[in-house]
């Protein structure tokens, strides 16, 4: 028989039933919860006269609405504040455990988690997030669910889960200095394309995967989605381990011994089978830039804008012409020529600790560009915000021009008042660059935070690994 | 839930790839804490020429011509047909609430973003994937025939076109049941509580720092 993969593993775990036809009854130990895809399923959960059934296994946080700029005040939307409110009033009613607002926890749902130690290795996490694949980083089984889901977790701590299948992306060898993890994944999103990972959970494996941090681990996990995969993984080693421990919600000091033998299994057997396998050079990988409205259409620093005469498939052919049309560049345009209006550092992809510190390294010194309209940075959370400024990282982003701001998911999706206008550019650390997600009519380019933060400095793309 | 049995629908095309769940629904919409009244604004920025707020009054908003969700030939459509990835990218359960509000039943496309394929069958809303070779036929026939019809019949698992062809679909045999019956699978959950127990007590023996906090 052949081995397991880490997939097969956190899954059989979690199994608390099974019907012939492979249908499985998940039990789900971890379930964060936020202000947007919440407030439906506790209305659900009251209307049908039901409780939540295991409320210790909920951490909610409020992120998508929150202004980033001065909080004393609360929320103007009166919208956006109703939600929060909603949230605050749901956790509040349940006992649920949340970090409010000005709570100096807050932030990003998937910052958070890991960084409370709320998220830990062979786990079943869910949120109402597609980005939830975030937590697959540390060897958990980690997926983006909706409303409906959210209320059945809520109702009955499990999940009605069809398993998927099996795919193995390696990336061998080491890659080059100044390619972060963001490169990493884009170079793999636009290898498999954006339904390349539909149907599979994606184990993320080789040397240069293993060289990465936590922190690079989660950008790369954060984009399975993006490219079709509902979740991501890694197998767990030191580095894992070593992040996780002593963290707040992290095993009590009696359990660490045990919870570190059975975490040091989990990763895929040498003779596990993978459906499908994938394997890129990281010596051949380059800074990325996504050049279109689908995070698959993606080329390197030095390259051209692709060409859709050249693109066989029509019905891609046509893609092409209706992203370069809604993003207003020719083909064939260097990348590097493409001028930016605006830089926004943040995001659950890119707004950790780390990459704050890449974007500070490149712009140490320097001043952003006259052409900016604005260029700001969100961190990931209160916590990061925080050891941020004990290292002064936020002195050299504000002294360069950069705004520096309140945590949250600001930009990324443009729920609070922090968006693009119509026509507007921006080199964006963030995971879509889909038609008017940063604002209607906003144009978005993805990029590793040291690429932004050299875009923000040139007005323009360039090569972050000259700086 | 509502059941799906047969749907003998009008059927719109939206030919384009990876069409993602913020173009379904904007996020300005998100804000709101319902779960009904969506589908006015269903693929909002391509459907109105003036930008969208989450407190306007659509009666007063300008449609897009151009965009086919306001050809008069298509209104009343109850089934879409569309390129591959279909809804993909955001979790957000909105976009099937927006499609199933303003009145389809049902999408048909060769490939969808696994969360939202899961959302639809939430909502006795009808995924089907079908290959691309078979989508495409309904793109072709579609588009010089008005009144273009499909009938999806979901204990058949066929899509049948005007001329009688019909394709057969897949899909997961227990969803099919609840779809078909109009099940809460919440209830169907409940009937399991006491394994669920049983799991529980078993784990917080082997891994209680899964129980902490």
């Amino acid at each position: 028989m052949a081995g397991k993969t880490l997939y097969d593993k956190v899954w059989d775990a979690h199994v608390v039933r099974e019907e012939d036809d492979g249908t499985a009854l998940l039990y789900i130990d971890r379930h964060f919860i936020h202000e947007v895809t919440s407030a439906q399923a506790f209305e659900g959960l009251k209307l049908a006269g039901r409780q939540p059934w295991r409320t210790q296994a909920i951490l909610g946080v409020p992120d998508h609405n929150v202004p980033t700029t001065d909080r004393s005040g609360g929320i103007v939307d009166p919208v956006s504040r109703l939600q929060v409110d909603t949230l605050d009033k749901n956790c509040a009613e349940h006992g649920i455990v949340e970090f409010k607002m000005n709570d100096p926890r807050q932030g990003i749902v998937h910052v958070v988690g890991p960084e409370q130690g709320a998220t830990l290795p062979g786990m079943t996490v869910v949120c109402g997030d597609s980005h939830t694949s975030t937590h697959g980083a540390f060897g958990a089984l980690a997926f983006g669910i909706g409303t409906s889901e959210v209320e059945h977790v809520l109702a009955t701590q499990c999940l009605v889960q069809k398993k998927s299948k099996n795919m193995r992306v390696t990336v061998k060898g080491v890659a080059g200095a100044g390619i972060e993890a963001k490169d990493i994944v884009l170079a793999i999103i636009g290898e498999i394309g954006t339904a390349g990972g539909t149907g599979y959970t994606i184990e993320f494996a080789g040397e240069a995967i293993r060289n990465l941090s936590m922190e690079g681990r989660m950008t790369v996990c954060n984009m399975a989605i993006e490219a079709g995969a509902r979740a991501g993984m890694i197998g767990v080693d030191d580095t894992t381990i070593d992040y996780v421990m002593g963290r707040p919600f992290a095993p009590a000091p009696t359990d660490r011994n045990a919870a570190r033998d059975a975490w040091l299994l989990l990763h895929s057997d040498a003779d596990a089978h993978f459906d499908k396998e994938v394997v890129l050079d990281a010596a051949a990988i380059r800074p990325q830039v996504t050049w279109g409205t689908s995070p698959e259409m993606v080329a390197v620093i030095n390259d051209v804008v692709p060409n859709p005469a050249c693109e066989s498939d029509p019905v891609k052919a046509a893609g092409m012409e209706k992203a370069l049309a809604y993003m207003d560049i020719p083909a064939e345009t260097p990348v590097s020529d493409i001028c930016i209006d605006k830089v926004f550092i943040g995001s659950c992809t890119n707004s950790r600790i780390e990459d704050l510190r890449a974007a500070a390294a490149v712009i140490k010194g320097r001043q952003v560009a006259d052409t900016i309209k604005l260029a700001m940075v969100v961190p990931g959370s209160g916590l990061v915000k925080r050891q941020a400024e004990q290292e002064g990282l936020d002195k050299i982003f504000r002294a360069a021009g950069f705004e520096w701001r309140e945590p949250g998911c600001s930009m990324c999706l443009a729920m609070n008042a922090d968006r693009l206008e119509p026509g507007e550019r921006c080199a964006s650390t963030s995971n879509r660059n889909f038609e008017g997600r940063q604002g209607q009519g906003g144009r978005t380019h993805l990029v590793s935070p040291a690429m932004a933060a050299a875009a923000a400095l040139a007005g323009h793309f360039v090569d972050a690994r000259e700086y | 839930m509502q059941k799906f049995t047969v749907v003998d629908g009008l059927v719109m095309p939206m030919d384009r790839p990876n069409v993602d769940t913020d173009a379904i629904v904007p996020k300005q919409y998100l804000k709101s804490i319902k779960r009904s009244g969506f589908g006015p604004i269903l693929f909002d920025d391509w459907r109105y020429l003036d930008p969208g707020e989450a407190d306007m009054v659509t009666a007063h908003r300008r449609p897009n011509p151009e965009f086919i969700l306001n050809f008069p030939r298509y209104a009343g459509a109850e089934i879409l047909i569309a390129r591959e990835n279909f809804g993909c990218g955001s979790s957000r359960e909105h976009a099937v609430w927006a499609l199933d509000d303003y009145g389809f039943r049902a999408v048909i496309a060769p490939s969808f973003g696994d969360i939202f394929y899961n959302n639809s069958f939430k909502n006795g809303f009808l995924p089907i994937r079908l290959p691309a070779e078979d989508v495409d036929v309904f793109f072709r026939e579609c588009e010089p025939q008005e009144g273009y019809r499909l009938v999806v019949d979901l204990a058949e698992q066929t899509v049948t076109t005007p001329r009688g062809q019909a394709m057969r679909f897949e899909i997961d045999p227990f969803r099919k049941h609840c779809l078909l019956n109009g099940l809460d699978d919440i209830e169907l959950t409940l009937q399991h509580a006491d394994t669920i127990r049983e799991y529980e007590g078993r784990r917080r023996k082997q891994a209680p720092w899964l129980f902490r906090g």
